[in-house]
Parts: structure tokens; C-alpha cells; sequence
């Protein structure tokens, strides 16, 4: 999944990291924003072997988009701010 | 007193208000980091714009909700980032958890439940891709994040943000590939009288609509849904037209959604009692025009009892802080009170009409593929759930939907059914020959949503 | 209209629809009777432990033949109910609680349960997991665990094929015995006779026997429970410490169910929950044992009913007062590992009039004083 900021585009970058790789994002950026705008596809894989997901409903009742930051634990990507230096793991 | 308000949508805002105006100082709690609720949530400080371009035809409402929210925050005990994850009704206590860590239990007299609402949505084969949200999220990354899900975005479902979020789309410059309606023009047409009640609602409802076709955006009407193609990302959009020919647009995002069902898990932890609303085609917790609930002290306001929308949540939510105010024994002004219930009986025969206008496929839902993911968190086909409820199962069929939960664990994950259970139900129904509003419903439990385990204190 | 059989079962957990297939294997024209879903209650809700190390001398015969019939599980009930041959590891935190566990090794043995003693040396190379609070444990390599949802319902289903009726739906409220046959009314008026009757309605128990004038203090017992999010599959035992205030289990699919402690209940009604105190205080006792665990959503929690005793024994045996009337009841939070069995010894008692399984400290007048009454 790829989401594409189609306004407000041009606000400060920041870098944060998804399972070691760099990810550019913007200040303003749910995680979730941060990591599929840039690049990411996906956040976690379904524990059933039936595939990758990126979230659904971004209002934090799916629960489809948990995904790990260093020193702070798991989180909803969706209901949580990216900030600079992030190091995130899928799942 | 103390008063416990959950929920800072609309809804949570008004009755806050009220309270404040009443001379009292609430807890007041949402898991968001400020006030807005869904449709009038904020972008994150750095991505503040213009309410107009937000918003839209809301805007006035959305900036009347914030300056309100940013009086009130300040002069109650505002609890932001906080979710409420149990209640208990019997000792008016809740269980709250700020930022994922600090547990903290509230004790309260009174509560007024304002907690909104999510899609409601029919599993389509391919809908668990990675660029299948629903509908609420194409709008939430749009209007929150300035961002669209794709590139080239699909749109299906049914009900009046099906092409509210298709327009904001298109207005915001993304190509809309196609908004596939599963609700035939007829349906829609023979509600119209009703919706001409809904004023200005119903004129912005046809105005969107007509805008995208004059916008050369492909509107199909009647459709059924086939499939989401791709294998590790969206393809394309395929249905089946009313006349039963097959299409396919190619996009490489889909937005879905089938009208809206009330986050209703605290309503349910509370005792409130369900209620099956042939209507809304949903379980609904069992409330009075206002708010009041059977269960002493609880009330309840906003799409979190009955979908009504946003102006009906304004509405609702000072009436059921003045029906709290009233039960506690103070004076509340009269005229003001039935001013609310005239607008809210007004609403609700708009919302009547709605919904016979964007009625849930519930034959749609029914008819989900043996082969499709129906419980995304459990990973559990419609067919593993059709076959517990056949005489030959091993264990017996299950005649009800928590009895298929046990067998088969559907609903049983993360997210408690929230997502799967609407069409879970119809799926169990279609298969027992049954009424679905005979077969039960998933119950909220505690936590009602995932909660960490936290690292016990070091012992000293 | 009343409907006369040969034997009524009055309640569908484990016992009773275990009693209700064994009872129409004998040829017995049986009707199981239930207030709600067969296994809707602390049979169909409970932690799911098939454990027979760290019971009571008096339950262990019970619980051995109980673990001969899990083991055939398929057979009997033509699913295995996921039972699993996990083992059940019992830790100990200190010297004493470790002193617990060699004292019972011999009572073990006394009834053909072999234990295996794992030092604080070992116990952390073969369960790397655990953490140093861990000084020692018992192992036992029979012992496992199972799905609760399934075990009842496969009964009924099962007891069903074999003849027996399973009436669902159907609250008993009144009981009477008079010439014989026992006569039971439900809520909606429809009547049951027959000459046998199986008091098996757990908590409520207390309440059937005390219709025919047989007092057993029972009260209610919530054990409060909640699972987490599936988890990389690590905790293979089934996981018990001396004390009891935490116990653990995880599935192939990666849940983790956690036990410990007492959640809230309304056997009138009946209604169960989990308290948010006692789960917040069982998942610290949860993570102080496997740190990994630290983190890891908690995505549901519940409770059950079961009736707990003063001596915490079930009540099994005949009735003191009325010809016909059988008990089992009371399991005191222990009964799901036992209700396979209890099924075919209640058969065996009410069809043979004997059984080889010594029941003596089951009786029901137990609890009877000098006096003739219950303290
Ligand atoms: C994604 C989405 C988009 C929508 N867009 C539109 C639109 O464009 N136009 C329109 O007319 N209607 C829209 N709606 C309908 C919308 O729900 C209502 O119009 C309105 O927002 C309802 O107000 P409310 O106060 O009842 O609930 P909400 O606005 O949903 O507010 C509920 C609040 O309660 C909080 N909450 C819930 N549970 C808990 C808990 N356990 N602990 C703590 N906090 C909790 C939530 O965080 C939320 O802030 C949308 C709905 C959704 C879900
Ligand atoms: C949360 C919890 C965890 C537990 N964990 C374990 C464990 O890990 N291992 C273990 O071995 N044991 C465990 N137990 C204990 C075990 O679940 C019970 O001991 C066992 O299930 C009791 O079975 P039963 O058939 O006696 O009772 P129940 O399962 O309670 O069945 C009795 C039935 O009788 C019905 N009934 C009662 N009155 C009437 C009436 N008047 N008319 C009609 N029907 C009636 C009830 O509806 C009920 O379904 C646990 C219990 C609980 C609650």
C-alpha cells in the first residue's frame, strides 16, 4: 500500500527506521503515514499465513496495524505520532 | 457529583458542555490526543489548515465543536490519550489506561457514554490486501494526514460517504476510479421524499453525487462486488453490474464501507441492554430519545447508541447530559429540552429515510465465498463458519453466534468482532435458515481493546 | 404432559453430558436437561488445564481414569477437544514452595501418577524462559490441556448419536419425588419424570440437592482469566506454581491463557466477569514468571462459575435422603480435567450400584455435624 500525500506535502522531513531501513517521513506523520507514504507496503503479516497487512480503519478499532517501536513497545501506527529517529520493527 | 463523560466527539463536546454550564466539573476521557471525535477530527499541530478545506460544508460545525472542546478542556479534568478499557456498573468504577502504561481507575456517579461509531463493512475476496481500507480511513488519511490511501482509488459500499468521501477525494486531486454503489438508484429514489426531510444533508448528498459524474467520475449503481484482484497489493476493483455483466477498473487502492455501527463495547460492559434495530439492520444498546439508559446513572449519546450523524450527535449529547442533570435532581430549563427532543425526532425521521436509501446487503454479506477471510484478526474463512453450523459438525451445529464464536473463533481476536461480526452474522443466519437478529451477538469483553502487559514494579 | 424416561441428567456441563452418554450407552432412555447451551457455563468457560499433578489424594483414582479417557477423547466423542499432551510443570519460587513439590512426588506415586522433580540447575536449560524467581519444578509428562469451548458440546453430541435427549433451553424450577419417580418442572411447564435422577448443575448444585432436603455448603468460585494476542509459540507446559496465584498456558496457534486470582459473579442471574484489579495483579505474576510475556497484549478476559466446598472436594456419591437421586457437583474449580470420568462412575453407581473408584471422601453428609446439621 502506498499512500500518496497529495496536499500539505512540504513540511519538514524526518527519518525513522522500518526493520533497519530508512524511512523519510514528515513532521505531522502518524506512523502509519510515515511508514506507507514512504515505502513500507505493509506494517505487520497476519499471524495465519494469509498475508501481509497495512491497517483499515485508522481510527484504531481494526487492530490491524500494530507495529513495534524501540524503547516504547507496540503500538497502533495509526494513533501514534512518527518522530525523528524511530526505530520501528513490523508486527 | 461526579460525572464521567467517554468520549470527545460531537457527541462528548455538547454534553460537556452542558455539565460545565450546569456547574459541574467532569473526568473527561477519549483516547485521542483532543477533541473532533470522527468527523471532525483534527490533523496533528504541524499539519493545521484551513477548517474550509478540512471540512468542507462542516466546516462552521467543526470549528464550533474545537473553540467549544478548547473552552471546556481546560476547566474539567480532561484525560487525553486515555483509553477507558473496563466498566463496572455496580461500582461505578472505570479501568483507564493513558498512553499504553499508567493505569488509573475513575470512580463516578454518573457516566455519559459518547463513543462513536465504525464502518460497517462486507468481506469481498482480497480485502485484507495491504490498500483496502474502509471508508472512514480514506477519509481519516485525507483529512488528518493530507494523504490519499492510493493513487488510483476504487470506491464501494453504500450510504451517504460512499460519495462524500469519493468528492473529497476528487476535489483533493486524486483520481477516483470508479464508485461502485451496491444500492440500485430505484431503492434510493423511493426514499427521497423521506430525505427531503434532511434539508441541507439530503442537497449536499445529490450534489456530491452530481458533481462526480459531471466530473467524469464512473458511478455504478445496483452493483455486487466480486473482488479485490492483486496478490500482494491492489490490483483492481471487480463487480457485477445490475445487469449482471462483469466490470473491472484497475486501481491500486479501495475504500469500503457500508454505513457505520456504534462502538458500543463499554454500553455492553455497562449492562446496557441490545436491542436488534431492523432499521440500521444492527444491534443497537437500548436507550430513551434521551440517553437514558435501563441501567441506572449510565446515558448514552451519539452514533455510540444509534447512528444519527453528526448533528444528531451534537443534539444528543446535551440532552443526555440535561436527562443526567434531571434524574440528579437539578433544575434544567425546560424549553431547551424540548427544543432538543424536536430536533432530534426531526432527525430521526431523516435518518429513517437514510436508511431505507443505503440499506446494509445483508443477501450480499450472507453470501460471502466459502474461500474468503470473514475474521481478518483470526484468519477464519465464511466457509469454516458455515460449516459449524451443519448437523454433521463435530461438535454439533452452533445455533447461535456466540456458540460459533467458541467452536470456530470468529470474532475472537484482537479486534473482538468488531470488523467481522455484521457479516460473521449474516453468514451463521443464511446457514441456520434463520432471522439474523435471532442468532445473538458478539459481547464486548474486557479489555475492550489489546492492552500491554506491563513489567511488574521492581520489588524493593 | 410430561415426558418419562429412565434417567434424568439435570445439567450439561462436562459431568452431565458425560453421564448422559455413558447413561444411553447402557441402553438407558436418558434426558439431559439445561438451562442454556450444554457447556455454557464453568464447563465451556474454564482455563482448560487436563491436569491431574497437585490434586488431592482422594481425587486422584477419579483424575487418572479421567486421563485414560482423554487420551481416547476421538473415540468417545468423535473429536479430541484439542486435548493435548503438553505436561504440566508446577514451579516453585522458594525452598518451601520447593518442599511442597518432593512431598508430593509420593503421593503421586501412591497412585500411579509419576512426577519428575527438575532442578534449579536444569529447569532453566530446558525452559530457558522462565525467570531466575524460578528455583525448581515438577514436571508431569501425562498431563496437558484442552479446549473448554469443545469438551461439552462433543459430549452432547455424542450422547445425542447414542439416544440420549438433550434438552437445551430448559430451566428446572421446581423438583419433587414422590412414588418413586422424580418429577422435574421446567420454567416454560414442561415436565420430566423418571426414576433416576443425576444432580450434575455444578454451582447450582447445592440448590438441587437442597431441594430434597441434603444440605452441601457451596458457594460460588469466579477464577478469572484472560488471553493474550498470538504470540510466537514458546511456552510449551501447561504452567501451575505452588500457591496457585498464576497459571499459564499457551496454544499452537500462539494465545497465552492466564489465570490467577478471582473475578466477580452472579450465580442468579448467571452472570461472570473478570475484575481489571485481579487481572492487572495476575499479569504481574504473569511477567515476574516468564519475562518474555512482558508487552504482549492481554486481547480478552472472563470468568466462570464453578461451586467451591469448604474442603474443596466436589460432592459425589448417593444421595442420603431419596432412593434414585445421584450427586456431582461442586468441582471447586477443578472438575473440567475430572467430568469425562465422572460421567462413567456416576453411570456405573446409578446402572450397577458400584463402582470401583473409592468415593468415601465425596460423601455428601460430610459436612454434617454432631448436631445433624451443616456448620
Ligand atoms: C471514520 C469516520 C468518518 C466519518 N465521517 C463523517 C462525515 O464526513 N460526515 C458525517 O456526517 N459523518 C461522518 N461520520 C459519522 C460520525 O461518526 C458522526 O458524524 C459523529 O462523529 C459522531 O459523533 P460522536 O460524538 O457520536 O462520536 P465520535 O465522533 O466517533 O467520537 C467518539 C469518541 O469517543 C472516543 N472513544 C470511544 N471509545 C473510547 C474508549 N473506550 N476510551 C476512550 N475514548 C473512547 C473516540 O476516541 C472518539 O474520539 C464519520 C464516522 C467515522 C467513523
Ligand atoms: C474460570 C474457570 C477456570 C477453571 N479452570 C479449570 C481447569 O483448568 N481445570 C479443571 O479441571 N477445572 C477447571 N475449572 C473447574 C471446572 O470448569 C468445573 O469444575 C467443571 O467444569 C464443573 O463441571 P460441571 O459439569 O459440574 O458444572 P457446569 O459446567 O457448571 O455445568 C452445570 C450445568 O448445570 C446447569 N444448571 C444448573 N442449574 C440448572 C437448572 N435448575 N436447570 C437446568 N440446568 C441447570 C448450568 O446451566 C450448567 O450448564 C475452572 C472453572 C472456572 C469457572
Amino acid at each position: 500500500m502506498k499512500l500518496q500525500r497529495v496536499r500539505d506535502a512540504n513540511r519538514p522531513g524526518i527519518a525513522l527506521t522500518l526493520d533497519g531501513a530508512e524511512i523519510a517521513a514528515q513532521q505531522g506523520d502518524t506512523l502509519l503515514t510515515a511508514l506507507l507514504a514512504g515505502g513500507a507496503g505493509s506494517l505487520r503479516r497476519s499471524e495465519f499465513g494469509d498475508g501481509d497487512r497495512a491497517g483499515f480503519c485508522l481510527m484504531g478499532a481494526c487492530q490491524d496495524c500494530w507495529v513495534s517501536v524501540a524503547g516504547v513497545g507496540r503500538v497502533r501506527a495509526c494513533a501514534t505520532q512518527a518522530s525523528q529517529g524511530m526505530k520501528v520493527t513490523r508486527g | 457529583m461526579r460525572i464521567a463523560v467517554i468520549g470527545a466527539g460531537p457527541a462528548g463536546v455538547r454534553a460537556v458542555e452542558t455539565l460545565v454550564a450546569a456547574g459541574h466539573r467532569p473526568v473527561w476521557i477519549d483516547e485521542a490526543r483532543e477533541g473532533g471525535g470522527r468527523i471532525y477530527q483534527r490533523p496533528p499541530q504541524s499539519l493545521r489548515r484551513d477548517a474550509r478545506m478540512l471540512y468542507g460544508f462542516e466546516a462552521r460545525k467543526a470549528e464550533g465543536v474545537h473553540a467549544t472542546f478548547e473552552r471546556l478542556a481546560p476547566v474539567v479534568d480532561w484525560r487525553p490519550e486515555t483509553l477507558v478499557w473496563h466498566i463496572r456498573p455496580q461500582a461505578r468504577r472505570l479501568s483507564t489506561q493513558h498512553q499504553g502504561r499508567t493505569q488509573a481507575t475513575v470512580d463516578y456517579d454518573a457516566a455519559i457514554l459518547c463513543t462513536g461509531a465504525m464502518d460497517r463493512v462486507v468481506p469481498v475476496p482480497g480485502w485484507t490486501l495491504p490498500g483496502v481500507t474502509t471508508m472512514g480511513a480514506a477519509q481519516i488519511a485525507l483529512k488528518t494526514q493530507g494523504c490519499s490511501i492510493g493513487a488510483r482509488v476504487a470506491f464501494v459500499g453504500t450510504g451517504p460517504l460512499l460519495y462524500l468521501v469519493a468528492y473529497q477525494y476528487a476535489k483533493a486531486g486524486v483520481t477516483v476510479a470508479a464508485v461502485v454503489d451496491t444500492t440500485p438508484f430505484a431503492t434510493k429514489f423511493a426514499a427521497a421524499p423521506g430525505l427531503l426531510r434532511g434539508g441541507a444533508t439530503f442537497v449536499k448528498g445529490i450534489y456530491y453525487i452530481g458533481w462526480l459524474r459531471a466530473h467524469g467520475v464512473r458511478v455504478v449503481e445496483g452493483a455486487t462486488p466480486v473482488a479485490i484482484n492483486g496478490t500482494t497489493d491492489v490490483q483492481g476493483l471487480r463487480w457485477r453490474g445490475s445487469d449482471g455483466r462483469e466490470d473491472l477498473v484497475a486501481c491500486d487502492a479501495v475504500g469500503m464501507g457500508w454505513g457505520l455501527k456504534p462502538e458500543a463495547q463499554l454500553a455492553d460492559l455497562a449492562g446496557v441492554p441490545f436491542r436488534f434495530e431492523p432499521l440500521q439492520h444492527s444491534w443497537i444498546p437500548e436507550c430513551d430519545t434521551s440517553g437514558r439508559t435501563p441501567v441506572e446513572g449510565h446515558y448514552l449519546a451519539g452514533d455510540g447508541a444509534a447512528i444519527g450523524g453528526a448533528d444528531v450527535a451534537e443534539l444528543a449529547g446535551a440532552r443526555a447530559a440535561l436527562a443526567l442533570l434531571q434524574d440528579a435532581g437539578q433544575s434544567v430549563d425546560a424549553v431547551r429540552v424540548a427544543a432538543l427532543d424536536r430536533a432530534l425526532a426531526g432527525q430521526q425521521r431523516f435518518r429513517i429515510a437514510l436508511e431505507r436509501a443505503f440499506p446494509y446487503p445483508a443477501a450480499l454479506a450472507a453470501s460471502v465465498a466459502d474461500e474468503t477471510l470473514l475474521c481478518r484478526c483470526e484468519g477464519l474463512t465464511a466457509g469454516e463458519l458455515r460449516a459449524a453450523a451443519r448437523e454433521d459438525h463435530d461438535v454439533g451445529p452452533a445455533p447461535e453466534m456466540n456458540r460459533a464464536k467458541a467452536f470456530t473463533r470468529v470474532g475472537m481476536g484482537r479486534c473482538q468482532g468488531r470488523v467481522c461480526g455484521p457479516a460473521a452474522a449474516e453468514v451463521l443466519a443464511a446457514s441456520l435458515g434463520r432471522d439474523v437478529a435471532s442468532i445473538g451477538r458478539l459481547r464486548g469483553q474486557s479489555p475492550v481493546k489489546p492492552m500491554p502487559m506491563l513489567v511488574p514494579e521492581a520489588t524493593p | 404432559m410430561s415426558e418419562t424416561c429412565d434417567a434424568l441428567v439435570l445439567g450439561g456441563g462436562g459431568a452431565g453430558c458425560s453421564a448422559a452418554l455413558h447413561l444411553a450407552k447402557r441402553g438407558l432412555r436418558v434426558i439431559l436437561l439445561e438451562r442454556g447451551l450444554v457447556g455454557g457455563q464453568a464447563s465451556g468457560v474454564n482455563y482448560g488445564g487436563v491436569r491431574q499433578q497437585g490434586r488431592h489424594a482422594a481425587e486422584l483414582p477419579i483424575a487418572r481414569r479421567s486421563r485414560e479417557m482423554w487420551g481416547r477423547m476421538r473415540e468417545i466423542a468423535g473429536t479430541d477437544a484439542e486435548f493435548t499432551v503438553t505436561t504440566h510443570l508446577k514451579l516453585a519460587r522458594n525452598a518451601e514452595e520447593e518442599a511442597e513439590l518432593v512431598a508430593y512426588l509420593d503421593i503421586a506415586r501412591d497412585y500411579g501418577l509419576s512426577l519428575r522433580m527438575v532442578g534449579s540447575n536444569s529447569i532453566h536449560l530446558e525452559y530457558p524462559w522462565l525467570s531466575n524467581s524460578v528455583v525448581a519444578g515438577s514436571l508431569s509428562p501425562e498431563d496437558g490441556s484442552a479446549n473448554p469451548r469443545l469438551l461439552a458440546p462433543a459430549l452432547a453430541h455424542a450422547a445425542r448419536a447414542a439416544g440420549a435427549v438433550i434438552c437445551e433451553g430448559t430451566r428446572i424450577v421446581e423438583l419433587s419425588y414422590a412414588g418413586g419417580m422424580f418429577l422435574l418442572r421446567a420454567e416454560d411447564g414442561r415436565e420430566f419424570q423418571a426414576p433416576l435422577l443425576l444432580n450434575v448443575a455444578g454451582f447450582w448444585g447445592g440448590a438441587v440437592a437442597e431441594a430434597f432436603g441434603e444440605k452441601a455448603p457451596v458457594a460460588p468460585m469466579s477464577p478469572n482469566m484472560m488471553v493474550t494476542e498470538p504470540l510466537p509459540y514458546f511456552i510449551t507446559p501447561n504452567i501451575g506454581v505452588v500457591g496457585g496465584n498464576v497459571y499459564l498456558r499457551q496454544i499452537p496457534r500462539g494465545n497465552v491463557i492466564i489465570g490467577g486470582g478471582h473475578g466477580e459473579s452472579d450465580p442468579s442471574k448467571p452472570w461472570s466477569r473478570a475484575l481489571p484489579e485481579v487481572s492487572l495483579q495476575t499479569q504481574a505474576h504473569a511477567v515476574a514468571l516468564v519475562p518474555e510475556l512482558a508487552g504482549a497484549h492481554v486481547i480478552r478476559s472472563w470468568s466462570g462459575i464453578d461451586g467451591v466446598t469448604p474442603d474443596h472436594l466436589p460432592v459425589i456419591g448417593p444421595s442420603r435422603t431419596t432412593p434414585g437421586l445421584f450427586h456431582a457437583f461442586g468441582f471447586s474449580g477443578a472438575g473440567f480435567q475430572l467430568g469425562p470420568a465422572i460421567g462413567a462412575i456416576m453411570t456405573e453407581l446409578m446402572v450397577d450400584h458400584a463402582t470401583d473408584v473409592p468415593l468415601d471422601a465425596f460423601r455428601i453428609d460430610r459436612f454434617q455435624t454432631a448436631a445433624g446439621d451443616t456448620p
